[in-house]
């Protein structure tokens, strides 16, 4: 080995060391504080307890959170997988005037239009829509946010489907709700995954809108409640918080192992998946 | 859909034959309608309102809420006046500056240069790292950086000998910046990774027999094959740092404002500041800029397409 090949070598290992201490030092405390009795933000060796676990369970709107949270998803995550879908299809097999400028300002638009951006009207209107601390008016929110980009996506699984598939199964007298059901929807499975899976992590991981729009913190999901545990002293209950987070981001990391396991990453105009 | 439609013989009103006829066409909007709906009334419809919002002198609570009067360009001109807002703008362009356009773009891309040529394993592992921080949940993320720099027991303070040292109070700004650099360079290095992928072999071997060294090799052969990718990476990150609400769950705007960006402005001059037609004007001009932002990203696509 050279001397510059050295010099490249221990330049090249202290980079990827120093990297992974930056991105994983800051996990630590995930994985050790909710097994350690009575922790604090230090991370410290744990001492294997289970004890947070058992708090957690007693805490009235911990566990009923994390479901709150499934609810949501879930609706949001059916909803505009059926809208996008139909959407989709009718964009991608009939030549609707002014198609593809409407695609386009859709995908401008839902880009444009954040949450952050668009928080004070959003309120605004589910205050006038009467839809405040509904779940309905949060699941109606997210999936206007989430179809834009939904459409897009299965659009384009749809447009590399040979259309001879369908043709074949109308000479033998499906309707269109048949066709798109038993040939076109199996045809882009891996495309409903992918937006079943990225409206579900959205939804889950989503702070603002929850925020925002309840006030009940019995309806509020887990996003909301892992801010609202405070102990008898006033001071952030630190065992419940991060036993809480830890619960809390299992599932998101178990459906990203999922999808990229199962379909690999691609990319789509750059969303989150 | 009727029942005439399902009475046209299957060539015609096959919606998979892309045949321009009125009956498709009828069908294909209802299929498309409820999307339609939805993304009216609960996307453009509040991008619409905060321009009428925008012109009023709206309040939560008092005689404002209940009849809000039209001031016209008064809180344009007010928010342009005010220094409040223009240190959040400020603080803003720096949070996305020095979190997305340098730190993520920079890293992400060294990452993927550097993890090319790595073992499988090392490859794994650095790759699982720094896609986690950027799938956990943002409230998740946002105790773990709290807890990471703590000033009693935090865990850089324990490794930097430096106990006691409040980050968050003493640099709130750069330890966003940091943070943010953390949370979202996953994404650029898996773009930039899959565009070095596009960078043809043989003309990396050819500089490299020319005598090029690894960086006039990634100076004239790499960065300009992959200028599109760039472009198109740096505005995504700059939108989506632009937007980020994540600051507010780690530091409130706290110390008195000095780590407010845009949206956390927002959310305070709206919320506890009941001043719902100021923070609309606000709203309206992050809604310009996002617009300008998506409007060159979606230049590049079309152009690439």
């Amino acid at each position: 080995m050279t001397p510059a090949q050295l010099v490249r070598r221990i330049g090249f290992y202290a980079f990827v060391a120093i990297v992974t201490a930056f991105f994983a030092l800051p996990m630590l405390w995930l994985v050790t504080a909710p097994f350690t009795r009575n922790p604090s933000l230090a991370v410290s060796w744990p001492d294997f307890t289970l004890g947070n676990f058992k708090h957690l369970t007693d805490d009235p709107n911990a566990l009923p959170s994390l479901y709150n949270s499934a609810v949501l998803s879930l609706w949001t995550m059916l909803i505009t997988v059926a809208v996008a879908a139909l959407a989709a299809y009718a964009l991608s097999r009939v030549r609707l005037p002014g198609r593809d400028g409407i695609l386009y300002l859709l995908l401008l638009l839902s880009s444009v239009i954040t949450g952050t951006a668009a928080m004070v009207p959003i309120f605004q209107l589910m205050v006038k829509l009467q839809l405040l601390d509904k779940d309905v008016g949060v699941i109606l929110v997210m999936t206007g946010g989430l179809l834009p980009a939904a459409i897009f996506i299965l659009k384009d699984f749809m447009d590399t489907m040979p259309k001879s598939y369908e043709e074949s199964a109308r000479v033998f007298g499906a309707n269109s709700f048949q066709v798109l059901g038993h040939v076109v929807l199996p045809n882009v499975r891996p495309g409903l995954a992918t937006i079943a899976v990225w409206a579900v992590v959205n939804v889950w991981g989503n702070f603002l809108m929850p925020f925002l729009l309840y006030r009940t913190p019995e309806k509020q999901p887990a996003a909301v409640t892992l801010n609202n545990f405070y102990t008898e002293g006033g001071q952030p209950n630190l065992a419940l918080i991060s036993t809480f987070s830890l619960l809390y981001s299992i599932p998101v990391v178990i459906m990203f192992l999922f999808v990229s396991r199962r379909y690999g990453f691609r990319f789509h105009g750059g969303i989150k998946a | 859909m009727t029942d005439e439609t399902d009475l046209l013989p299957a060539r015609r009103r096959s919606l998979g034959g892309e045949v321009p006829g009125g009956s498709d066409r009828r069908q294909g909007l209802a299929f498309v309608f409820p999307a339609l709906l939805l993304i009216t009334v609960f996307l453009i419809l509040p991008a619409l309102w905060t321009l009428y919002l925008g012109l009023t002198d709206y309040r939560l609570t008092g005689v404002q809420a209940a009849h809000p009067k039209v001031v016209g360009t008064a809180n344009y001109t007010h928010a342009l006046g005010d220094k409040e807002f223009r240190d959040a703008l400020g603080r803003t362009l720096l949070f996305v500056l020095g979190s997305a356009i340098i730190g993520q773009n920079i890293l992400g891309f060294a990452l993927a240069w550097t993890l090319r040529s790595a073992r499988r394993w090392v490859r794994g592992i650095v790759e699982t790292l720094v896609l986690l921080a950027w799938i956990l949940p943002g409230v998740v993320v946002a105790w773990l950086w709290i807890a990471f720099l703590k000033d009693q027991g935090g865990t850089l303070n324990t490794i930097l000998h430096t106990p006691g040292r409040d980050w968050w109070f003493d640099h709130p700004m750069g330890s966003l910046i940091v943070f943010n650099t953390w949370r979202g360079t996953a994404f650029s290095m898996m773009l930039f990774a899959a565009a070095l992928s596009s960078v043809p072999p043989s003309q990396l071997e050819s500089a490299r027999l020319a005598g090029a060294s690894g960086w006039q090799q990634l100076r004239d052969v790499v960065v300009p094959g992959i200028r599109g990718h760039i472009l198109t990476n740096t505005l995504l990150i700059s939108l989506w740092t632009f937007n980020d609400f994540t600051p507010y769950l780690i530091t409130k705007g706290e110390p008195h404002g000095a780590s407010a960006v845009l949206p956390v402005y927002i959310y305070l001059t709206a919320l506890p500041g009941e001043r719902l037609g100021f923070a609309s004007a606000i709203s309206l001009i992050m809604l310009v800029i996002n617009l300008l932002l998506a409007l060159a990203y979606v230049r590049i696509l079309r152009r690439r397409a």
